[in-house]
């Protein structure tokens, strides 16, 4: 009986913590403006769309992998996942979380958008840094 | 810790780094015992139930280093010391009194009892942590995201042992549980090098349950 009580526990708390431990991952960068060159690859315009998460995370596979971000962005990804979840499943249930959930994954979007941002420029960092050599 | 000496942290979040340094010890310490004397030996059981003992007991001092953080500037770092050491001979006592019974193998039970209950207590208290990250409206990047990262370890691993606790069918969660003891240190890491001290971060849309 204690066990079941402690495992329900232990598993409410941490969807809690995922789910605030990639919103603060996301949060990090909703200020964070994209470069033109980002906006052109993605055909994002000023703001990232929830529609966008996949086509960032396609073009994302093409750039050469960074340690520091891979961890981050498979959290992110599962959450983008859960989230998809909740709006086709919960919709009808909670409109309302129809429109939470969509400006959630276009967090998501954003999150994966900068990524490709820092990659991009830590791409060209170490091909100036091979010139020099 | 690497990161955190890159970044010139190391004395700011020092039992952060205690606890890597405690980790490298303690599987040096295993993989010696395990050369030594064999996977099936006493010695091999002794060492690494208590390895796991000391590293949890590590997380815990980790954990109140955290909350001295967040309350130093409020005054309360006195208090919270007492506090902590008195949750941790309570959660000894409990443990201890849960396996007197078992004369046999006492000394590892008393581990792995003492282990489990201060996964869940650890648990109870980054909940409480995280509340009041949340009321005090506390900003620092770093320490929002060491916080929610500790969280969610010692959430996976209380519900991992509760489970093994609810029927030993589900053992693989052990092999589970050595995969999510990797996540920790990793996302420590990503959050040193990511954000300075300055960084700031606003709380309030982080509750995972809107109001």
């Amino acid at each position: 009986m204690m066990a079941a009580l402690i495992l329900v526990f232990s598993l409410a708390t941490l969807g809690m913590f995922f789910v605030s431990y990639c919103r603060s991952l996301v949060a990090a960068c909703s200020q964070y403006s994209l470069s033109a060159e980002v906006r052109d690859v993605t055909g994002i315009r000023a703001v990232a769309e929830a529609e966008d998460f996949t086509r960032v995370v396609q073009v994302l596979q093409l750039c050469p992998d960074r340690a520091e971000d891979r961890t981050s962005l498979q959290a992110v990804s599962l959450y983008h996942s859960l989230l998809t979840f909740v709006q086709r499943t919960a919709t009808k249930l909670a409109p309302p979380l129809r429109a939470w959930a969509e400006q959630e994954r276009a967090h998501c979007a954003q999150f994966a958008a900068v990524t490709l941002d820092r990659r991009i420029a830590f791409s060209r960092e170490m091909l100036a840094r091979q010139a020099e050599l | 810790m690497v990161c955190s000496l890159v970044r010139k942290s190391f004395i700011r979040y020092f039992f952060l780094n205690l606890y890597f340094i405690l980790s490298v010890l303690a599987s040096a310490a295993r993989f010696l015992t395990l050369h030594t004397y064999g996977s099936s030996s006493d010695q091999y059981g002794y060492a690494y139930f208590y390895t796991d003992a000391l590293l949890t007991l590590g997380l815990f001092v980790a954990l109140i280093s955290l909350y001295s953080h967040v309350f130093g500037e409020l005054g309360f770092s006195k208090q919270i010391r007492l506090g902590a050491v008195l949750l941790l001979l309570g959660t000894a006592a409990f443990s201890y009194g849960v396996v007197r019974q078992s004369e046999e193998r006492l000394a590892t039970s008393f581990a792995y009892e003492l282990s489990q209950n201060l996964y869940f207590v650890g648990l109870v208290l980054t909940y409480i942590l995280w509340g009041a990250v949340l009321k005090l409206r506390e900003a620092r990047t770093r320490l929002v995201q060491f916080i929610l990262a500790l969280g969610l370890y010692f959430s996976a691993y209380a519900a991992s042992y509760a489970l093994l606790n609810l029927a030993d069918k589900f053992g693989a969660v052990r092999y589970l549980s050595q995969l999510l003891a990797c996540l920790l240190p990793l996302s420590w890491s990503i959050t040193m090098l990511r954000h300075t001290e300055d960084s700031r971060i606003a709380t309030a849309p982080l509750v995972a349950v809107q109001r």
